[in-house]
């Protein structure tokens, strides 16, 4: 029984997100994961990159650390690495996952680094007020993209699937009861947990009723150890489908498997290190 | 015809992954066993196969300072060894090579020592085997003994143990074959010690990583790059004994962050790059200093700009790791000079990132990376010419109510939490942030936080004038004439300050161990009364003179003590003879001694 509530891990800063945005929700919905688990905040680590959504870490009373822009995985995983007893969270939104640090997602995914890794996807770059961002849909235009984006949009889940992330899972910031249960499954997963969050910007891109009309829960008897029928229900574009696509438990995690060499190697000493450099 | 400094300069030149560097290395290593001083220099081509390999190594009866300048044994294997180097062979010097690679060399009067090392290998059927035929030659002409000679082939190739007996055979053949036709004493053989102490035999990239574990490094997170990959791959080895973890990384940006998060953890965490990884790392390295979180950042230099030349030496990155990066970033800055150094330092820099809780980089560079060295075992782990400092904790006191991560202070140290203390949850902010650690935007705040973060260097400024090791001061106290350097080229220039004193000149130098900071005062003490000072450096533009000259402009100018710039950037180290001669032409211009 849980003796902690989600309030208890709000700190006293106030969001700077714009009212309606679809981050408040993904913000409540990780506070009541925590609860839900009871992780002490002392032992929580919430590391960002930069952008509305990366602001995450300075509205929780966990410790938190706010980085450059698009490092949240290298962060945390050396986090992760330095401490495996921690519950470390990287978050942050589409622009810092999937543009500037798109290139560590798959190293993520291949290492299987025990984080679960919270994307707030507006398909839009918020804080630089309305760019086209890789998920943005095509022919979108914007003041940096006055004749309409030319570029296909990202299709982060197939993304994720392709490099055999073992958890990859998608939510929507208007299905609350759903994002809590998909957060702590991917807290509680052991290995690299990738999910995808539709939280809209009210400001520059207001996808609210389009999620709400397109969205599915994952089918029932969909079986997350089957890759290939993961794709075919990321690839589904006229129906967005939320929930656990994917789900693999049985690959241990990176941080395990570092201390399953060290605990394997003889320990030695800096005076028995230099023994072996003797003339 | 050794020299009276009891020294000898043997040169292999040879094919590159023809084992010409394992030549030199092996003979090396049979010569440090045998009592000798050992100092290698090598510099090799970009391609693993193909291209001509230099490998250098000076012995010595005493500790050697340099790699040396001309050549008095030339040891080729295939002609462009001959070709390339014979210029370097000092005039008494000899050859010793392979007729197979090379017809009647014209040694103009030199001795000449041949070895049919191909055809040799060829008849034990191990063609491949001819560079360890020559290191069996010449154990016999240096009469480094043969069972060293085999214990050192031994113990490199265990591992191999299909090709171990036909190395031994090839060891022996050489030797045999020398022996039989060269049994005249070898005018470059050295006098062997019959007591030594014992010493370790370290590359400079291998004094770094032991220097880490030493300095309580136990994260360690990297992408390889030439030439400090030799850093990575000895933490690697070593770091999961200690409990550690090296974690190869898919970019430097993300190993210098891995190390960021590592750090904030609460291990000590470092990496190492070279030129172009160190450009990558500059943004995350200014989350460092704003963050405050300590991280050790090694630069094993090479030449650039850009790509540039991989695998060859240089200073030029002086600048980029002292003003690298955008607003006022504070950081530290050490420079070793020797590889012996290179081990105390990274205490150094560890002890300086955790308490200061500050990036720390430290410089290195190709050619002392990857230079062999003999040294003495380090007499203690910690405290010899430093103190241990550690990261400050917050107090139970300090946890227990209202607990401030960056709370200012006199000297600017706040304690920083560790993920895991109750009651020590805070923010690590990249933003401008307040005592708290969330992000604030006013003036005064950013200004408070300015100071509180550049405090931190005048305390360590005020701190580090206390250690020996801040700046290292040597030569005739006093002199009318010095030398301001760093680094790797101190060894050149201690050989050329000798034989300036045997011309009568005095002179002095000074090397500063810590670039940022500076060790203001030991270098106003040493510039105090001089008529000129001489500022070697291995770059094109002579950062450090440049650097020199801007920051103690008023001591320069009230004295009339003029800089001397010796530029050079070629991607090789300095010779002695360059130095010397731009001392004596500082000297001269400057109306004598």
């Amino acid at each position: 029984m849980s003796t902690r509530k989600a309030k208890d891990y709000k700190s006293e800063v106030k969001p700077i997100w714009c009212p309606g945005c679809g981050d408040y929700a993904v913000l409540n919905a990780l506070m009541r994961a925590f609860a839900e688990l009871d992780i002490p905040q002392d032992t929580i680590v919430v590391a960002s990159g930069i952008g509305c959504s990366s602001r995450f870490p300075a509205f929780l009373n966990t410790f938190g650390i706010h980085g450059v822009h698009g490092r949240p995985l290298p962060l945390a995983t050396g986090i992760k690495m330095a401490n495996p007893e921690l519950t470390v969270v990287a978050v942050g939104g589409d622009g810092d996952g999937f543009s500037i640090g798109g290139g560590h997602i798959p190293h993520a995914a291949r290492r299987n680094v025990e984080i679960p890794y919270i994307v707030m996807d507006n398909s839009i770059y918020g804080m630089t007020k309305g760019q086209a961002s890789p998920t943005s849909p095509e022919g979108i235009k914007r003041k940096a993209s006055p004749y309409g984006t030319v570029e296909a949009p990202l299709n982060p889940i197939m993304m994720a699937l392709a490099y055999e992330a073992t958890f990859v899972a998608r939510t929507f910031s208007g299905k609350l009861k759903e994002m809590v249960e998909i957060f702590m499954a991917a807290i509680q997963h052991p290995g690299f947990a990738f999910v995808q969050v539709l939280s809209p910007c009210v400001s520059f891109l207001d996808t609210y009723a389009h999620y709400r009309e397109i969205t599915a829960p994952i089918p029932e008897d969909h079986d997350p150890t089957d890759l290939l029928a993961a794709m075919r229900l990321a690839q589904a574009t006229e129906t967005l489908y939320l929930g656990i696509f994917r789900c693999m438990a049985d690959r241990p995690g990176y941080s395990r498997r570092f201390q399953e060499i060290q605990s394997a190697v003889h320990p030695m000493t800096v005076p028995e290190v230099m023994d072996r450099y003797q003339r | 015809m050794v020299k009276r400094d009891q020294t000898v300069v043997v040169r292999v030149g040879g094919e590159a992954g023809e084992g010409t560097v394992t030549l030199g290395e092996l003979f090396t290593r049979i010569a440090a066993r045998a009592g000798l001083e050992v100092y290698t220099f090598r510099t090799y081509p970009a391609e693993i196969k193909g291209g001509q390999v230099l490998f250098q190594t000076r012995l010595g009866v005493k500790r050697v300072l340099s790699e040396g300048d001309a050549a008095d044994v030339l040891v080729v294997m295939n002609k462009p060894g001959w070709t390339e180097n014979q210029r370097d062979l000092q005039p008494r010097g000899v050859l010793v090579y392979d007729p197979g690679a090379v017809s009647d060399p014209d040694t103009q009067g030199r001795a000449q020592f041949a070895i049919p090392a191909g055809v040799i290998a060829q008849e034990l059927d191990f063609a491949r085997g001819k560079n360890v035929v020559m290191v069996g030659a010449l154990t016999w002409l240096f009469r480094l003994g043969l069972d060293l000679g085999r214990d050192i082939v031994n113990a490199r190739m265990a591992r191999h143990g299909d090709v171990l007996q036909q190395n031994l055979k090839a060891l022996e053949a050489g030797y045999a074959y020398a022996e039989a036709h060269y049994p005249a004493p070898f005018p470059y053989a050295l006098p062997l010690p019959e007591q030594f102490e014992e010493r370790l035999l370290l590359s400079g990239a291998e004094a770094l990583a032991l220097g880490a574990l030493d300095g309580g490094c136990r994260f360690y997170s990297g992408y390889p790059i030439t030439p400090a990959t030799g850093v990575m791959e000895a933490l690697a080895k070593y770091l999961p004994a200690f409990g550690g973890t090296m974690v190869q990384a898919e970019d430097e940006i993300a190993a210098i962050n891995m190390v960021i998060g590592a750090s904030f953890a609460g291990r000590r965490s470092m990496t190492a790059t070279s030129g172009p990884g160190l450009s990558l790392m500059i943004e995350a390295l200014g989350m460092a200093s704003i963050a405050e979180i300590p991280i050790v950042v090694v630069n094993v230099q090479r030449a650039g700009p850009s790509t540039g030349l991989p695998t060859k030496t240089s200073q030029g990155d002086l600048f980029l790791t002292l003003y690298g990066g955008h607003g006022d970033a504070p950081r530290f800055v050490l420079a070793p000079d020797s590889v012996k150094d290179c081990y105390y330092q990274m205490i150094n820099a560890f002890s300086l990132a955790e308490y200061y809780q500050m990036p720390v980089i430290v410089l290195s560079d190709q050619a002392m990376a990857s230079r062999v060295e003999t040294m003495p075992y380090p007499e203690s782990s910690c405290g010899i010419w430093s103190e241990c400092l550690e990261r400050q904790l917050p107090s139970e006191a300090e946890l227990a109510k209202d607990y401030r991560r960056y709370r200012d202070t006199k000297d600017g140290i706040s304690s920083m939490a560790i993920p895991g203390m109750t009651g020590g949850a805070y923010l690590s902010e990249s933003l401008e942030h307040d005592v708290y650690g969330y992000p604030s935007q006013t003036p005064e705040n950013h200004q408070l936080m300015m100071e509180k973060r550049s405090k931190k260097v005048e305390a360590a400024r005020r701190r580090l004038a206390k250690w020996d090791s801040s700046a290292r001061r040597w030569g005739h106290r006093g002199a009318k004439f010095g030398i301001i350097g760093w680094g790797s080229t101190r060894g050149a220039v201690r050989e050329a300050m000798v034989q300036l004193g045997e011309m009568g000149i005095e002179i002095e130098a000074i090397y500063p161990h810590t670039l940022l900071p500076m060790p203001d005062r030991a270098v106003m003490e040493f510039i105090y009364g001089k008529k000129a000072i001489l500022v070697p450096e291995l770059n094109f533009s002579s950062q450090f003179a440049r650097m020199i000259s801007h920051r103690y402009y008023k001591q320069l100018d009230a004295q009339d003590i003029h800089v001397h710039m010796l530029a050079k950037e070629q991607g090789i180290p300095f010779k002695i003879s360059e130095i010397y001669e731009a001392a004596l032409e500082m000297v001269l211009e400057e109306g004598g001694k």
